[in-house]
């Protein structure tokens, strides 16, 4: 089990933090927090088969808050000294222009998180950089063995390990160690004058001997380097309305963009979403049940606790086509009276706090991943994306394949250069007929930037099928 | 007018940053780095936005950050700190040697030759020493905001209006003795409302913004909440056009996004990994010949000025685009050594990475036609305000994104559309570009006027 962060690790008292939840304490405040982060990032790339670059860089500070009403009142300091926090918290509490509260806040109560979602011991997390170094080298030579047309592999690893603590005028002190990695691989493959890229990625929540089980990290390559040699073969896409099947897992980016991001509390609140009032009502085809859960031991997306110290939770947002739930922060929760579900998250100290999805993905269905393919007469495949895009208000969403193929006549042909697909996010999975039994999760890529703050986050989905979404390429 | 002047200019710290880079880079050649530099950054800023006419968030900040990048011979590593104590920085010169000696040799690395650090720093005109009160620039953002709702009852609802203010520091020095910095200042008001069909209750989001450097050539509060407003409303209503091949024309925002394309496909970086789709394409035609593009480091108070670059380098103007022929890449010493060609003075430098390349401040040289003469030339056509997704391969040109914007029958705008795609291959799109615009203004360190391009796919029905 987890020990309880102490606030010691980031030189500062508990009396401190309660100095400061103390002073923020004035009438008019419905509540307040101190952030304590720090934050050891590093990372080795490579290119043109050597290992050019080794980066390290280390942030601690603390985010302090303070809400009243729909107000938020924010400042952070990268220095931790008592001055810092009493100078930051006469700056959140600005916005309530009230004299001292009354009652007193509690004294926060040490809690440790409920779970260990991602049970890494930090020697395991601090790899050699010579290890790290070796797993490139070994990743670039299986690349280039795979075809000799690759040329070029770049590819690069990354890990993070955050340790964080909040503590809140609702009297509690939770602190969680977060570690994060990620492998991503790109190889460009050249045929004459056809150059093409093809990218393959993963990691999570995982130490350093995930990506040697399995030698994992030589299939991840070997993926990029077949997408690259693939797309060398690539037609034009087609462009205009059409059948999509959509593989599983990473695609699942769909739901992310299509639906998550308008159920996030904030946009509903504030009735800015396209799927504002909603709730109770159907939003997709009863084949469709959606959920957004973050305690997937592991994953990229996942957390123990989210940013405010509540523990994050698996909430569904849509059963059987009907849209049931938000995502909330306690912000948002409070003002809309519903409950919160443990997915309020922040970038790092320096960000405030946003309702953020965790890993969201679609339950598995009934249909035969291949009968899905087989019932498509012209149409298209589309095994993985790039990124996605929403706007929220009216809806209208884009994902880009990067790799995908035409259905012709029910049989999978020809590959497909990437195009981007867009359709509306209250209407598009109302058009999905049939949903595979194959659910798969995506490997551990996904990044998600909402109001500039960046946070990891998972996607998954069954093999699907939408009967009509605008394909957007360049051949009739 | 709420305002006050910053105190004196705190001359002893920037000594105090230039007397700790000199410190850590001592320590640094102690630990046996061969070479190494120094980026020091400090700044505040401050944050205010309002929504529905109440203040919705406030955030207020003062950080500091230092990176380090040494080399070992031809081994580099580069590390980053906020933890400026003792302790904390001789960790960080330990570690950052321990790295670097654990990286393969790299036989172009290391930093620009001595002989070519800057050895001018012009102030640029990027520093406003105006202090603005909480309440002023609360202010700012409620009389955007109530403009913007006072312009048209359609105007129902908003993602509220943001009023930004930041100012600060930036150090660098190397081994090479180069030391130099510069202070720099932005000011910015944005303003995003929402308007409502009443028959429909569809809803449409724009915005409109402006960043200066300097408080006093900010347009005022209305005039950015009515254009905003104004943009919102124009939306409602949209649909989907069919699919057809048809004539495209680019907004100022829209066309901005392309000249970012074509920066993307010029930088040392992407064509030495042979990642760019104009490769090998110096002194060759790839756009049409009304297109003329310069990157131009030292304009006075622009938003991407600075007076050296990420490496030290005196910032210049460069001709990258002469009537379609492409003169110059975007380049730093070490792109540049990739490719045998000297450094642009395009380093660009985020504290604790190591240099890449970025533009300053980045524009096509505008034409001699008014925005309404170019949507005027076009018969059945599309005007393009918005673009979204990530639909582009930089390796191939292959371009598809999302648009929203108007569509154009017999020279006018007739109706606006949405859920629809744009696709076509950037070497061509470029050379397709029949007409450019008057209509140049710098929002940002890539500007675009007005353009129009032959044709483009427009994927709808």
């Amino acid at each position: 089990m987890l020990e309880p962060v102490q606030l010691a690790k980031f030189g500062v008292t508990e009396l401190e933090a309660q100095h400061a939840l103390d002073r923020l304490n004035v009438r008019d405040i419905d509540y307040a927090d101190l952030y304590f982060e720090t934050r050891t990032s590093e990372s080795v790339s490579m290119e043109e088969g050597i290992v050019k670059r080794a980066a390290k860089s280390i942030s601690q500070g603390v985010g302090v808050r303070a809400t009243a009403g729909e107000k938020t009142g924010f400042a952070y300091s990268d220095e931790l000294t008592k001055k810092d926090l009493e100078i930051a918290a006469d700056t959140a509490r600005y916005i309530a222009n009230s004299p001292q509260g009354a009652s007193p806040v509690p004294v926060p109560t040490q809690r440790r998180p409920t779970r260990d979602l991602y049970p890494i011991e930090r020697a395991k997390a601090e790899v050699a950089t010579a290890d790290r170094v070796a797993l490139l080298n070994a990743i670039d030579a299986e690349a280039r063995r795979y075809d000799p047309r690759i040329k070029n592999v770049m590819a690069s690893f990354n890990t993070e390990y955050k340790v964080v603590a909040v503590a809140t005028s609702d009297g509690t002190l939770v602190g969680d160690i977060q570690p994060l990695s990620r492998l991503q691989i790109t190889c460009i493959a050249e045929d004459g004058d056809n150059r093409q890229v093809g990218s393959f990625g993963g990691g999570g929540r995982v130490g350093f001997e995930y990506y040697l089980e399995d030698n994992r990290h030589l299939s991840y390559a070997r993926e990029a380097a077949r997408e690259a040699i693939l797309n060398l073969s690539a037609v034009d896409a087609p462009a205009g309305v059409m059948p999509v099947v959509l593989a599983g897992g990473w695609p699942g980016i769909l739901l992310h963009e299509a639906i998550g991001h308008g159920l996030e509390a904030d946009f509903n609140r504030k009735k800015t979403s396209a799927f504002s009032s909603l709730i109770g009502k159907r939003v997709a085809s009863d084949v469709c049940t959606i959920v957004d859960d973050g305690t997937l031991p592991f994953r990229r997306g996942s957390l123990n606790m989210d940013d405010e110290g509540t523990p994050t939770s698996c909430t569904t947002l849509i059963e059987k086509g009907i849209l049931r739930r938000y995502i909330t922060d306690k912000l948002n929760a409070r003002l809309m009276g519903i409950a919160l579900t443990g997915n309020g998250r922040r970038e790092n100290y320096q960000s405030v706090v946003l309702p953020r999805m965790t890993n969201t993905f679609m339950l598995a269905g009934e249909s035969d991943p291949q009968d899905i393919i087989r019932s498509v007469k012209k149409g298209l495949y589309a095994v993985s994306f790039g990124g996605g895009q929403v706007d929220i208000t009216n809806g209208k969403f884009v994902f880009s394949a990067s790799e995908a193929y035409l259905i012709e006549d029910g049989q999978i042909t020809k590959p497909v250069k990437g195009a981007t697909l867009i359709g509306s996010g209250p209407e598009i999975l109302t058009k999905v007929s049939m949903v595979g039994h194959d659910l798969k999760l995506d490997n551990g890529i996904g990044t998600c930037g909402k109001d500039g703050q960046s946070v990891p986050v998972g996607v998954g989905l069954p093999t699907l099928k939408i009967d009509e979404i605008t394909v957007g390429g360049t051949q009739r | 007018m709420h305002q006050g002047q910053r105190g004196t200019e705190p001359v002893t710290i920037t000594n105090g940053y230039a007397q700790l880079a000199a410190n850590v880079l001592t320590r640094a050649k102690a630990c046996g780095a061969t070479e190494a530099d120094i980026v020091v950054a400090d700044g505040e800023t401050f944050s205010v936005q309002v929504r529905v006419g109440t203040v919705d968030r406030l955030t207020k900040a003062r950080e500091k950050r230092l990176g380090l990048r040494v080399f070992i011979g031809k081994r580099s590593a580069t590390t980053s700190t906020s933890d400026f104590s003792q302790d904390s920085l001789e960790r960080l010169v330990a570690d950052t040697c321990t790295l670097a000696r654990a990286v393969v040799e790299d036989d172009v690395s290391g930093l620009p030759d001595a002989t070519q650090m800057a050895t001018d720093q012009p102030s640029l005109d990027l520093y406003d020493e105006t202090v603005l009160d909480t309440e002023t620039q609360i202010d700012w953002a409620k009389r955007g905001e109530a403009a913007a709702f006072a312009t048209d009852p359609r105007i129902t609802n908003s993602e509220g209006a943001e009023f930004d203010s930041s100012s600060g520091r930036v150090v660098l020095a190397n081994s090479h003795g180069f030391v130099g910095s510069y202070k720099s200042s932005n000011f910015s008001l944005s303003v995003s409302p929402i308007a409502t069909e009443s028959t429909t209750g569809a809803m449409q989001r724009d915005a409109w913004y402006e960043v200066q450097r300097k408080f006093a050539r900010l347009a005022s509060a209305e005039s950015i909440g009515q254009e905003a407003a104004g943009r919102a409303v124009r939306r409602l209503g949209a649909r989907k056009v069919a699919t057809k091949r048809v004539p495209v024309v680019f907004d100022q925002e829209t066309a901005g996004s392309l000249l970012s394309n074509l920066c993307g496909a010029i930088s040392g970086y992407g064509l030495y990994k042979r990642a760019s789709f104009l490769l090998d394409k110096l002194g060759q035609t790839i756009a049409s010949d009304l297109m003329t593009v310069y990157d131009d480091g030292r304009m006075a108070g622009g938003l991407g000025s600075r007076p050296f670059d990420g490496e030290g380098l005196a910032t210049r103007k460069n001709t990258i685009v002469e009537r379609g022929v492409l003169r110059s890449y975007l380049l730093d010493t070490y792109s540049g050594r990739k490719l045998g060609l000297p450094s642009t003075g395009n380093a660009s430098r985020s504290v604790g990475e190591s240099p890449s390349v970025g533009p300053t401040n980045f524009y096509l040289v505008p034409g001699l036609r008014s925005a309404q003469e170019i949507i005027g030339s076009v018969k059945e056509g599309l005007y393009v305000t918005e673009l979204i997704g990530f639909g582009i391969n930089m390796v191939t040109g292959d371009y598809s994104r999302g648009a929203c914007g108007f569509w154009i029958e017999n020279g006018e705008l007739a109706y606006p559309v949405e859920e629809i795609t744009i696709a076509g291959n950037l070497k061509q799109m470029f050379k397709d570009i029949e007409m450019i615009g008057s209509d140049l203004v710098f929002r940002g360190r890539i500007a675009s006027p007005t353009l129009k391009i032959s044709e483009l796919m427009v994927a709808g029905n």
